[in-house]
């Protein structure tokens, strides 16, 4: 099964980050079970690394980009719209 | 002048811009450390001005700047820029400008799940500017970032923090904002209430089938400014020049020293000459002797030592020396010792606003003594009443600040008398006028000249008839025991013997 890379973006540790970041450990869970792919969820401060956001042209946060498998799939927001998370990464297809 | 250095004093300190002229209608600058708001409607060269007020924070103070560009990519402006001389690649590599990229691209579209805010934004803005140094920040534009993003209560508060942010970090910003119209609010979505202490509006009129820019000052919260609107061009070497009009006319002096029109005759009738830093127009019809009045004061400076500046908007070069070789004035050895310029221009070649620029610049470089343009009329064929009025302004204050002398020629449209269009609306602007009529008298048209205003000075009143032939203008006695010369109708008054 091919390798699912999932980098979120967020400024500083909001409470709409942290949102985020639950939302979607959740998500890629309950998507897959037992079966889930070799995944992982980078999370990236851009307040720390505002570089990171400059190379990835960044202006919304949060928002998590799937890298891997292409193609590249951008969502923004704090990811509670469980169904837009599935359909904006492309994920279903698992 | 020191009234106003006292009174910016105790405001908020100002940031010259460097924007040719409109530090001076802004009194020195945008305030210093604040955001202004640059707004206007499409085409109304705000991102020239964004962009300039970064170039020449780097060509003059040498302070870093960053651009947040939000609707062309930084390879388009790259090029767009380099058209006004600005080699922004270079100055990316010196690290003086830096690139936000915010401008739109379909791969970075992103699907919608819940709630955000522009934090990568912010924190991009802020990395930019403290890894730089960066003084100076430019955000183009803000409705573009608004037309983005649906919530835009929202957008504007983010905007508003990054806008204290900048007060923070003592970075002096501008953000442009569009406009639906030139006369209405001042920008949509609202920018005003984030941004509302400096306000800045660009304009690009059609009047009379003519683009006019200006540029208006509507605030600055604490600090002291010109009012209304003042014209501006786009030049390709220099980007955005304001024409600050009433500015220049406070600095005027007024000189006392007298020189010669290039005439006896006249020079006695205006009481000894005119003015070295007075403007004279003449006006008559066609035929009556304008041009030759323009060689005669050419060559009067000519002969004097002086420097003169010919700028002819009717004639072409070869002709106007063919004229004046009529009149047995030389021109071609003066312009080869370098005393004199001619300039033959289309009046249509250009706008007014960069005729005068253009002027402006020739005069600088040349620093004649006396400036003849012939004629005004051809001018004002290309403008509008209110340009035109503008042009006037500017270029005699321009002038009469070098303490330089100028003729200028208008046209009256009858054969007989009449004022002309360009009377009524500049004979304020200048010290003098020399009116030259065809007068009928007797069954034969004769020439009349008389000085009608002579600023400053006891001139003489009355009409004399003149001659021309091979050798200039003959001025001979007055008519008299006539009137109605100037309003084209001589009538012999009865009683009156001459």
């Amino acid at each position: 099964m091919s390798e699912l890379i999932l980098r979120l973006y967020i400024a500083g540790r909001t409470p709409a980050a942290e949102r985020a970041i639950r939302n979607l450990e959740r998500i890629v869970a309950e998507s897959y079970g037992e079966d889930a792919p070799a995944c992982a969820i980078e999370v990236i401060d851009i307040l720390e690394r505002p570089q990171l956001a400059e190379d990835e042209r960044i202006l919304a946060t949060p928002v998590v980009i799937k890298k891997l498998p292409p193609p590249v799939r951008r969502v923004v927001g704090d990811l509670s719209e469980r169904e837009k998370v599935l359909i904006g990464l492309d994920l279903k297809e698992y | 002048m020191s009234a106003d250095r006292a009174a910016a004093a105790v405001s908020v300190p100002k940031l010259a811009t460097g924007i040719a002229g409109f530090d001076s209608i802004a009194q020195g600058g945008v305030p210093q450390g604040r955001s202004t708001l640059i707004a206007g409607t499409p085409g109304s060269a705000k991102t020239v001005f964004a962009g300039q007020f970064l170039a020449a924070g780097i060509t003059g103070p040498r302070e870093p700047g960053v651009l947040v560009t939000c609707e062309e990519s930084p390879d388009d402006l790259r090029r767009n820029f380099q058209a006004f001389g600005w080699d922004i690649a270079r100055w990316e590599q010196e690290g003086y400008w830096t690139f936000v990229d915010a401008s739109p691209a379909i791969e970075l579209d992103a699907v919608e799940a819940g709630p955000y805010d522009l934090g990568g934004l912010i924190a991009r803005v802020k990395g930019a500017v403290e890894r730089t140094g960066a003084k100076r920040l430019a955000i183009d534009s803000l409705g573009a970032i608004f037309s983005r993003f649906p919530d835009v209560r929202q957008v504007r508060w983010d905007l508003f923090r990054i806008a204290a942010q900048m007060k923070r970090l003592r970075v002096t910003s501008v953000m442009t904002a569009e406009r639906e119209s030139e006369y209405g609010m001042v920008a949509r979505h609202g920018v005003e209430e984030f941004v509302a202490d400096n306000v800045v509006i660009l304009r690009n009129i059609l009047e009379a089938e003519t683009r006019r820019r200006t540029v208006e000052i509507l605030k600055f919260r604490g600090a002291g400014h010109q009012k209304g609107e003042y014209p501006f061009t786009i030049l390709p070497e220099g980007g955005v020049v304001v024409i600050p009009l009433s500015a220049m006319e406070l600095t005027q002096r007024s000189s006392q020293v007298r020189i010669t029109s290039g005439n006896e005759k006249l020079d006695a009738m205006c009481g000894g000459g005119i003015y070295r830093d007075s403007i004279v127009l003449v006006s008559g019809a066609t035929g009556t002797g304008k041009t030759l009045m323009a060689t005669e004061f050419t060559s009067g400076g000519l002969v004097a030592g002086e420097r003169c500046l010919l700028l002819a908007f009717e004639e072409s070069r070869d002709q106007l020396i063919r004229n004046a070789r009529g009149w047995d004035v030389e021109y071609e050895p003066a312009e080869q010792r370098g005393d004199l310029l001619i300039r033959c221009e289309y009046p249509e070649a250009a706008g007014l606003e960069d005729h005068l620029v253009r002027i402006k610049q020739a005069i600088d470089t040349f620093r004649p003594h006396r400036v003849v343009l012939d004629s005004l009329t051809a001018l004002e064929r290309v403008a509008t009443a209110r340009g035109f009025r503008e042009f006037v302004i500017g270029l005699t204050s321009f002038i009469k600040e070098r303490e330089t002398a100028g003729l200028f020629t208008a046209s009256t449209p009858s054969l007989m008398g009449g004022a002309s269009v360009t009377e009524a609306h500049i004979s304020t602007l200048t010290d003098s006028i020399i009116l030259l009529r065809y007068v009928e008298m007797g069954g034969e048209v004769q020439r009349g000249l008389t000085v009608l205003k002579m600023r400053g000075a006891a001139h003489e009143k009355s009409i004399r008839q003149f001659t021309i032939d091979q050798k200039g203008m003959h001025i001979g006695e007055p008519f008299r025991g006539v009137e109605g010369i100037l309003e084209g109708h001589p009538n012999r008054v009865i009683g009156h013997v001459g």
